[in-house]
């Protein structure tokens, strides 16, 4: 007989080790998958995850790439990680992110055709702005009302969006478009674009910006009382009372941060590789960032790895539809078992295997 | 572990192998929805399968599903050309920037862009007149609807879906002067649950005849749920509405890809800009339901008729702006490039176009 027996505390060695399973496990699963699917598994997954880095072919563009889709994942996750450890669940990452775009967009766009180079640096402010005052929402009415900031946040993600087609089709919408919705093109105008820093490595201001979180977030957390504050406000909320922590404060500087960087990410997106505002604009990289901040661990480096670990499979996973004829929902599949698998195996983190008679009647 | 290595090392030594030859005319097709939305992205996708059966083995296809317009598009594009595409077909307006832009990182791939208005020497657009279509489907939801109300559900306020908007319209006044019009915007090409939910609250508001500019099956099935009247987008949707679809849109691109496919192969590929209707081929009907009374049948197919043969142009004044102010005179017929650019609703139509 198989049973679980609750550990006293994490083991040190699945925490590390759990995520590297769950890739192996996704891949064997995938495999399985594609196999079924009528594919040669190997080379799916060589395509996947081999090709996008070391191809011949692809590698000199696709490498670059990898930073440009990592780039607002890893901002995103890094400020969600804070929150996620504390305990407080900002799901709504996709809305501050899309009020950043706005925002930052708007400064450019008002102050378009200026070449000052004053222009960027504001856009910068006005996008963290943005997304830190859409996040004050479900802040504030949490630590007045103590509503549920979950559902706080995520709901504002829908008006965000409204707001988004609004701005596309109106305040926003390029005179010169003949009609069409769209901004103008932000990236096309020197003192508005976030470009390359390097050209040809996809290295723009946002991964700047990414790896710069990552390691501010590691900082914090290891050596900062803030960051003593959040871990222990997450494993021992009455403790961290005891501690003299102000739980009001912790929610508004974890939604503040977290709405912040995510305000970023749209901002150097909708500059940079995004280019206008658009009806569209938001591709589900602030849903996405959830599930990189937990692939991570929640851990700063852990989560520079997940943001670019996820960004292969969705960069390779498009070779494989167009090199193997893999269908997109396959893809889409592979990138959720990662999760569920990530998640399953996260039992042997907090539980040990017993296999026989365990413990007493 | 060993095992593993040793038939690691074989598929890719098979990968390699399995390249193709150098002969064969790679086409690359990117879609904006699934190939199984039953739509839009289906009928594109029924075009390549064209392309396959008419070449053989001089040609090999590859597609993308689900590429969201914009960053996303330029890189699935990008590494398309990279990979050896000879031809690249983009099937939604959305694409147009990231199309125009990596086309011009690789002047030997010749692209070929869906309902847009930007050409390079390597970038051809091609769209259908699909308001010839609207025309023969609002004559008939006129006829069709007895609560005088007509619901549409629209993707999002461009030229092509405002002109389906106005056709549709006009010709269901033309024919049942107490018509109405109510259009619920998803700002989607493809979100089955959206336009569920517009088809349910259209309905609910009285309508009894749906037609859609989006791409799901979803509002047909909810028709048929419901008991109405509705229109398949792009494609037979029957299957979905064996009782309520009346007849549908089919977009045949068929025919185009093949033409601009063979163009490549010998040489005679040049960029162009294709804008055809009924009488080419590009838009045409599936079967019309039985339900229809024949004698509107008849004049739906008078009609559609007409428009093949040149006679009748769906934008024929006098037809007045949605403000009143004076479009077309008498008899005049609206120029291309006043279609290309429509922002605007025609007269009797309640509502903003948002903005």
């Amino acid at each position: 007989m198989i049973h679980l027996e609750k550990r006293a505390e994490p083991s040190k060695t699945w925490t590390a080790f759990t995520p590297v399973l769950a890739v192996i496990l996704t891949m064997i699963a995938g495999g399985l998958m594609f196999a079924a699917l009528g594919k040669d598994p190997f080379e799916a997954l060589r395509t996947i995850f081999y090709d996008p880095l070391f191809s011949e072919q692809f590698s000199a563009y696709s490498r670059p790439q990898l930073l440009v889709k990592a780039g607002p994942l890893i901002l995103i996750a890094i400020g969600l990680s804070l929150g996620f450890r504390a305990g407080i669940w900002n799901i709504g990452a996709e809305g501050q992110y899309i009020i950043g775009a706005i925002c930052g967009a708007a400064v450019g766009l008002a102050l378009y055709p200026s070449q000052s180079w004053l222009i960027y640096p504001v856009m910068i402010l006005a996008g963290a702005f943005g997304g830190w005052a859409w996040a004050m929402i479900p802040a504030i009415l949490k630590t007045r009302f103590n509503t549920n900031e979950i559902l706080v946040s995520l709901l504002l993600v829908y008006v965000a969006e409204q707001l988004l087609a609004s701005m596309a089709l109106s305040t926003l919408r390029n005179p010169e478009g003949n009609g069409f919705p769209g901004s103008r093109n932000l990236s096309q105008h020197w003192a508005t674009s976030n470009p390359e820093l390097i050209s040809g490595t996809g290295m723009h201001i946002g991964v700047l910006f990414g790896f710069i979180a990552v390691i501010m977030a590691y900082i914090m957390l290891n050596k900062h009382m803030l960051g003593f504050q959040i871990r222990l406000t997450g494993e021992s909320p009455r403790a961290a009372q005891f501690a003299g922590v102000n739980p009001t404060r912790l929610i508004l500087i974890c939604l503040g941060t977290s709405g912040a960087l995510a305000g970023l990410a749209g901002l150097f997106e909708v500059s940079g590789p995004a280019g206008q505002v658009s009806i569209d604009f938001n591709v589900g990289y602030g849903f996405t960032a959830i599930i990189v901040a937990f692939l991570g661990r929640l851990h700063p480096v852990g989560i520079l790895l997940a943001g670019l670990l996820m960004a292969l499979t969705y960069i390779g996973g498009e070779l494989a539809q167009f090199m193997l004829g893999l269908p997109g929902a396959s893809i889409q599949a592979f990138q959720g078992m990662l999760l569920f698998f990530l998640l399953g195996v996260d039992v042997l983190t907090n539980f040990r295997i017993r296999i026989g008679h365990g413990g007493k009647k | 572990m060993k095992i593993l290595n040793t038939a690691l090392a074989a598929a890719l030594a098979l990968g390699a192998f399995a390249a193709p030859t150098l002969a064969e005319t790679k086409v690359g097709f990117v879609y904006v929805g699934p190939i199984g939305d039953g739509g839009w992205t289906h009928e594109h996708n029924k075009g390549r399968l064209a392309v396959e059966e008419a070449f053989g083995d001089k040609v090999s296809t590859s597609y993308v599903e689900n590429v969201p317009e914009g960053a996303d598009a330029e890189r699935v594009l990008t590494q398309m050309a990279l990979s050896g595409h000879d031809v690249i077909f983009t099937t939604s307006f959305g694409y147009m920037d990231p199309t125009i832009n990596v086309a011009a990182k690789f002047p030997n791939v010749k692209f070929e862009h869906a309902t847009g208005y930007k050409r390079a020497d390597n970038v051809s657009t091609y769209s259908a007149r699909f308001y010839e279509g609207r025309a023969a489907l609002g004559t008939i939801a006129g006829h069709m609807t007895e609560s005088n109300q007509i619901g549409y559900i629209a993707s999002f306020p461009i030229p092509e879906v405002i002109r389906g908007i106005n056709s549709a319209y006009i010709h269901a006044k033309k024919v049942n002067p107490a018509v109405e019009m109510k259009v619920v915007w998803v700002f989607s090409w493809f979100d089955p649950a959206k336009e569920a939910d517009a088809a349910t609250a259209l309905i609910e508001q009285g309508v009894d005849v749906l037609m859609q500019h989006t791409d799901s099956t979803a509002p047909m099935a909810i028709a048929e749920e419901k008991g109405i009247v509705a229109f398949g987008q792009a494609s037979d949707m029957s299957a979905f509405g064996p009782n309520a679809q009346m007849t549908a849109i089919i977009d045949d691109w068929a025919p185009y890809y093949i033409q601009q496919v063979g163009r490549a192969m010998d040489g005679t590929w040049t960029s162009v800009d294709t804008w055809d209707g009924i009488a080419e081929g590009m838009v045409a009907f599936s079967e019309f339901s039985d339900k229809i009374p024949a004698d509107v049948a008849a004049e739906t197919k008078a009609l559609i008729a007409s428009m093949a043969d040149g006679s009748y142009h769906p934008f024929t004044g006098p037809l007045n702006k949605q403000d009143g102010s004076a479009w077309l005179a008498a008899g005049e017929t609206a120029d291309d490039g006043t279609l290309a650019g429509m922002g605007f609703y025609v007269e009797g139509i309640t509502g903003d176009i948002p903005n």
